[in-house]
């Protein structure tokens, strides 16, 4: 597993008068074997960010290397090697899973791009992969479509990890989910992350959930980083006024019944 | 897509329009150049001597050298291509290479008819079409009437597989032959209408109520028309207020070209009808190999469904003003 | 396989068309060699006969049998339109579909290639193709292909554009797959279905373009014969002998009738797969109805206060939707009472029926849906068996709805204004200039900013938040005495959803409105809310005052509990595992027997197995269905239930 450095990245969108930065001077590090989770809400370029790191968007300047190989300029790099820097996990289970190929199919292709196995060896890998994400060997002849979110999602975590990547940006990756899945996965992506010492950027809205998996969290604002640190640190003491806009924003289970929102609405200056 | 784009009042908004207006219509200039050049370079290079093979394999040498002279064929191909543009320009659309008449001339006098020919059916298409469309799509929905659906798409399949032409060919036999009800050709009067437009538009019409249908379905599904139903407007509010507006613009987006093709129609129907219109010019001209007469007619029916289809388009980005259209196109 | 073509042979019109189609290449393959000499060979005795017996089309110029001709011509008229089709859809699905794995350059650059050759007039490219290459069949299907093209293209350009985009091509780039492998297994698989159904039925369009041309006189030359050129022959006799024109007619529709029946069906077949074809409510019987013994107490008896007259009562309300086997019932037997002024919150995951319960309340279930309850009144009405068009007449302004996403929710054609307008117009009876004040107002009490500006404006110059703001305003301006809210917050961020629902709160709070709010998040509940209802799988299983969620041990439902300690919250312990729900909801398309939680519950039984628990009152003041709640001190060994409840 390797270390990520991000260094003073720009993503430019649009042109001339109608261009803006989505991501704004970033500059971040995935230490081996740990989560960096990245929060904020939407628009505020965390998204942008994980696609330019998995190499599906190009930035405009800045630096992005994983153990010192450069992952922006791989013009010339074995498409291989590469794909064995960095894979992603999408958000939506439903559409990041071709729906023509059975899942063992999926798995096999991740596998056979990068090594050459014989269809026995194939086999078996998958459905170690499948054992490894928690899914009966029989699920690797079905199709998306006869597996439900939560399966398909683990589907696309095994395709992920069949390629042994140094670096797995997972975006957004329960958000789609149903409530009683998601937890199951974020219990899955802890354990497999514990099993194997990955080393994960961890997307998404949510804060409860970035807490809860990530050893250290950086905030995004509008394309910047505005605050950086400790993942539960940051939600218990949050320095940075957005960070405490984001935090008193959550709604809690412990305000049930006190009409906490009509104070709220009151300080809104609501009449 | 940024927050100042919401922002934005619907000055901006109209600016965008104009935008669009001219974008749109600088493609359609484009299209027309490249068509124009086409056109030229095609007939210019169709085998062998146009004048000779308009005028006659007897006709005397000397009449053929005269006439190529006439027409400026023995000029180099650029020069012939510049003076062409510029006599476009001038509104100049060539000559016939065997009378050596001017083609606007033949033009301003047929196109007319063409065009009213044209433009009834299209309306007639539009009426009909798409409140059909619309009214049996509110009788289908949530897969009710199955009956109605069956029968419907079964008719609309039959009559959509009846070219115009052959329409054109039973309404003569059956209205003008043997019962003598209607005028069997010619453009005499109001009466000598009505078969020629229903042959041009029936086919057309059970093709966009198909597809009108299928849009207004879709369009009863959308979540807009679930609000304006928790409104308790009246059903024919909820119907023609709400529904009819975003379901005409997907009907004409995937039935414009349709209107297109009527055009195209216009020529069959008009030989069948002997509509005196630039149907039938085009189509003896390109049997008799009048090259001069083929380049400017079909230029001209270039240009009718360019503008057609820009029409089309225009309609469609004033009832649809989302952003997704207007920077797409 | 099989059940593909079983399903597809099950539609008579897939029947119909193959027949149809079997007749053709019949006469394709046998007519030539049968009748082709007869066909073309000359007879001065029998010149241009009208029809007989012997001639059931009578004979042309030439004395040749037009019948004859007619069915020889088929199997150049088909071969012609399935060439010309087949050639246009195989360039144009390459310059369409190829792009998609080159990125979005070369997907742009082709685009506006393809969509200046569609600018092309189809007309104009025939003719042009004809003076090029002089007429015949070669030149017409040469033409017929080019036009063809373009519109191939487009439609494959705009599948592929959607497998472009998609995240499992990008996941296979990341993969490294390579580019040839990337359009074989996954841009060609996921668009070849629509682009099969267009080829069949462009070929019927081809034959009619076709025929156009040979009528025209610009496709077949003699000697060669096909239907148009026949058509054309015929019409020139029409006054002598009008069957001549009518019997190649005839022909040329009934082919291009059974290849756009044969796509129409093959498209219709393929819709069915991907959603199952329901059923038609005839075939269906009777919607299932929920039953209870007559004897049973009713369940909302103890709900609010009886002192108070209940504002909306529901019992026994059940939902069905046709099915591919039978009637789906995403909720069953849901009765739940809501008192004025109250908050009541509904949560559930995805397909529990929260959104679909709540629409058929306010009498918004989709066309198609079967709904029955035993009871329904709001406000002292009795709604109970009235359609749904009559129940909202009944209903007025006094329900207004919130819905879910803001942007599909709003007429995208209208100005929003006028969206909010029309409430008071059609209500109220107020002339245009008031109603539009009152707009404005409704939109300058939710916090728009310049209100007057904005209720000129489009949905889309709005941003997620505002757009929900203005539905909360339109649910508002008709002063209902019951919000209907169907996951109002979903789609926003924390940050605007916090202010969102501090809008709700205070909207309620001064006009003194009822409302119900659905929503899968607990917590976001847990601060609206008085109550709330807990769905799963189409029933409610607790009804509990919202005050006992942030006390899980004296929650009585084991997957009401499950769900408040399942999501992480800022208080979450980070060294254990999060708890979870095993296994997943079950299929609604199937009968459950018992109770549908029985399957993912620590603590079931074969009673849970067997009976369905129905919502009964409970200790802890709401109602909970269950054989084995959870919040006793001593475990629960009691099944009869009457005792426990207050």
């Amino acid at each position: 597993m390797a270390e990520l450095v991000i260094d003073d990245l720009v993503v430019t969108f649009g042109h001339r008068q109608r261009a803006f930065n989505a991501v704004d001077g970033v500059s971040l590090t995935v230490p081996h074997g740990t989560i960096v989770g990245l929060v904020g809400e939407s628009g505020s370029g965390k998204s942008t960010v994980a696609r330019t790191v998995a190499g599906l968007q190009r930035a405009t300047s800045g630096r992005i290397t994983l153990d010192g190989d450069d992952l922006l300029h791989t013009r010339g790099v074995d498409r291989r090697h590469r794909a064995q820097g960095v894979q992603m996990i999408f958000q939506d289970p439903y559409s990041s899973l071709n729906p023509r190929m059975t899942v063992g199919e999926t798995i096999e292709e991740a596998l056979t791009t990068h090594r050459d196995l014989n269809a026995k060896q194939r086999a078996a890998s998958v459905r170690e992969l499948l054992e490894l994400v928690r899914l009966k060997p029989a699920v690797a002849g079905q199709y998306p479509s006869q597996i439900s979110g939560g399966m398909r999602q683990r589907v696309a975590i095994a395709r992920c990890l069949a390629v042994r990547p140094r670096l797995i940006v997972a975006d957004e990756i329960t958000s789609a989910l149903d409530a009683s899945v998601q937890g199951a996965v974020l219990n899955l992506i802890r354990d497999l992350q514990r099993e194997l010492e990955l080393s994960m950027i961890f997307i998404t809205h949510n804060l409860a959930a970035v807490r809860y998996i990530a050893d250290t969290t950086a905030v995004m604002s509008r394309g910047r980083v505005v605050e950086y640190g400790d993942a539960e640190e940051i939600v218990a003491n949050p320095r940075h006024p957005y960070t405490q806009a984001l935090v008193s924003a959550i709604p809690r289970i412990e305000n049930a019944g006190t009409d906490h929102l009509l104070r709220l609405a009151d300080e809104d200056g609501l009449r | 897509m940024t927050p100042s784009t919401s922002v934005s009042g619907s000055r901006r908004g109209g600016y965008r329009w104009l935008g669009f207006l001219l974008r749109r219509t600088g493609r359609m200039l484009v299209a027309m150049w490249v068509i124009i050049t086409v056109a030229f370079l095609v007939l210019r290079m169709a085998g062998g001597d146009p004048v000779r093979s308009a005028l006659g394999a007897t006709a005397d040498e000397s009449v053929v050298q005269a006439r190529r002279e006439m027409l400026g064929l023995n000029d180099p191909l650029i020069v012939q291509y510049f003076d062409y543009l510029a006599g476009l320009f001038r509104g100049d659309l060539g000559v016939s290479i065997i009378t050596g008449r001017s083609v606007t001339e033949l033009v301003s006098h047929r196109l007319p008819a063409t065009l009213e020919l044209a433009g009834i059916a299209f309306l007639v298409v539009l009426l009909v079409a798409v409140p059909v469309g619309l009214g049996i799509a509110i009788i289908t929905q949530g897969n009710g009437r199955r009956g109605v659906e069956t029968v419907f798409t079964g008719v609309t399949a039959f009559i959509a597989a009846i070219p115009e032409y052959l329409l054109g060919v039973v309404l003569v036999i059956v209205f003008a032959i043997t019962l003598h009800a209607f005028p069997v050709a010619g453009r005499t009067g109001p009466a000598s209408y009505l078969l020629p437009v229903i042959a041009l538009s029936v086919s057309a019409a059970a093709s966009i109520s198909r597809i009108a249908r299928i849009e207004a379905l879709q369009t009863l599904k959308d979540d807009y028309v679930r609000t304006a139903r928790s409104k308790r407007l009246p059903a024919w509010m909820v119907y023609f207020r709400h529904a009819l507006p975003n379901m005409l613009t997907a009907t004409l987006t995937i039935g414009g070209t349709l209107l297109g093709a009527m055009i195209a129609g216009s020529v069959l129907v008009e030989q069948v009808f002997n509509w005196p219109g630039l149907g039938m010019a085009f189509v003896g001209a390109i049997t008799t190999k009048d090259y001069g007469i083929v380049q400017g007619l079909a230029l001209v029916y270039a240009a009718i469904i360019l503008v057609v289809n820009l029409l089309v388009d225009l309609v469609l980005s004033l009832l649809d003003r989302r952003t997704s259209l207007l920077e797409t196109s | 396989m099989t059940t593909r073509r079983s399903a597809l042979s099950r539609q008579p019109m897939a029947i119909i068309a193959v027949c149809m189609l079997g007749v053709l290449v019949l006469l394709a393959v046998f007519a030539p060699v049968v009748w082709g000499d007869k066909a073309v060979a000359a007879d001065p005795d029998s010149i241009a006969l009208p029809l007989s017996a012997e001639h059931l089309l009578g004979t042309d110029k030439l004395g040749r049998d037009i019948l004859l001709r007619t069915l020889v011509a088929t199997r150049l008229s088909l071969v012609m339109a399935i060439a010309a089709t087949l050639i246009g859809a195989c360039i144009g699905l390459l310059l369409g579909a190829m792009p998609a794995v080159f990125g979005a350059r070369a997907q742009r650059w082709f685009a506006s290639v393809v969509s200046t050759w569609l600018a092309f007039p189809v007309l104009l490219v025939a003719m042009l193709t004809v003076v090029l290459l002089g007429p015949g069949a070669t030149t017409a299907v040469v033409a017929l292909a080019l036009t063809m093209t373009p519109s191939f293209a487009r439609l494959a350009q705009t599948l592929s554009s959607r497998v472009g985009g998609s995240e499992f091509l990008a996941a296979a780039r990341m993969l490294g797959v390579s580019r040839r492998r990337q359009f074989t297994r996954y841009v060609l698989p996921n668009i070849a279905e629509p682009v099969i159904v267009n080829v069949t039925t462009s070929i019927g369009g081809g034959l009619l373009a076709l025929s156009s041309l040979s009528f025209l006189g610009v496709g077949v030359q003699p000697p060669d014969f096909d239907w148009g050129r026949l058509l054309s022959e015929g019409f020139g006799e029409v006054y002598n002998s009008p069957v001549a024109a009518i019997g190649p007619g005839v022909t040329v529709v009934f082919a291009g009738l059974a290849f756009s029946m044969l796509g129409e069906s093959l498209a219709a077949h393929l819709r069915n797969r991907e959603h199952g074809k329901a059923l038609s409510p005839r075939r269906l019987g009777p919607a299932p109805v929920a039953e209870r013994p007559a004897e049973t107490p009713s369940a909302t008896a103890t709900d609010c206060a009886e002192t108070i007259v209940p504002l909306l009562e529901v019992d026994g309300l059940s939902v069905s939707f046709p099915g591919p086997d039978g009637w789906i019932r995403p909720v069953q037997d849901v009765s739940f009472r809501i008192a004025p002024g109250e908050i009541v919150g509904v949560v559930g995951e995805s397909g529990s029926g929260k959104s679909v319960t709540m629409m058929s309340v306010a009498q918004l279930a989709p066309a198609g849906a079967a709904v029955t309850a035993r009871r329904l009144r709001f406000d002292g009405e009795d709604l109970t068996g009235l359609t749904p068009a009559a129940a909202g007449k009944v209903l007025g302004t006094r329900v207004g709805v919130v819905f879910q996403d803001s942007l599909t929710a709003l007429n995208p054609a209208l100005r929003v204004g006028t969206q909010l307008a029309e409430i008071p117009r059609v209500h109220g009876a107020v002339g245009r200039r008031q109603a539009h004040e009152m707009a404005v107002r409704a939109l300058d009490d939710v916090q728009i900013p310049d209100a007057a500006h904005r209720a000129q404006q489009f949905p889309h110059e709005f941003s997620g938040g505002m757009r929900q703001r203005a539905l909360i305003a339109m649910s508002q301006i008709g002063s209902p005495s019951l919000i209907i809210a169907d996951e109002p917050t979903t789609a926003l961020d924390v940050t605007v959803q916090r202010r969102v629902l501090a809008l709700l709160r205070r909207e309620c709070a001064e006009s003194g409105a009822a409302a119900i709010v659905v929503s899968h998040d607990v917590a976001v509940l847990a601060e609206l809310c008085q109550r709330v209802l807990v769905m799963y799988a189409g029933r409610v299983v607790e009804d509990v005052d919202i005050a006992l969620l942030a006390t899980p041990e004296r929650l009585a439902h084991p997957y009401t509990r499950a769900l408040t300690a399942s999501l992480p919250d800022l208080d979450t312990d980070r060294t254990t595992p999060l708890v979870t729900i095993p296994g997943e909801p079950p299929d609604l398309s199937r009968p459950i027997t018992g109770c549908a939680f029985a399957a993912r519950c620590a603590f079931a039984t074969e009673l849970c197995r067997t009976e369905t628990p129905v919502p009964v009152p409970h200790r802890h003041g709401g109602r909970v269905a269950c054989w084995h709640p959870q919040d006793a001190i001593a475990p629960d060994t009691t099944p009869g239930r009457e005792e426990v409840g207050a």
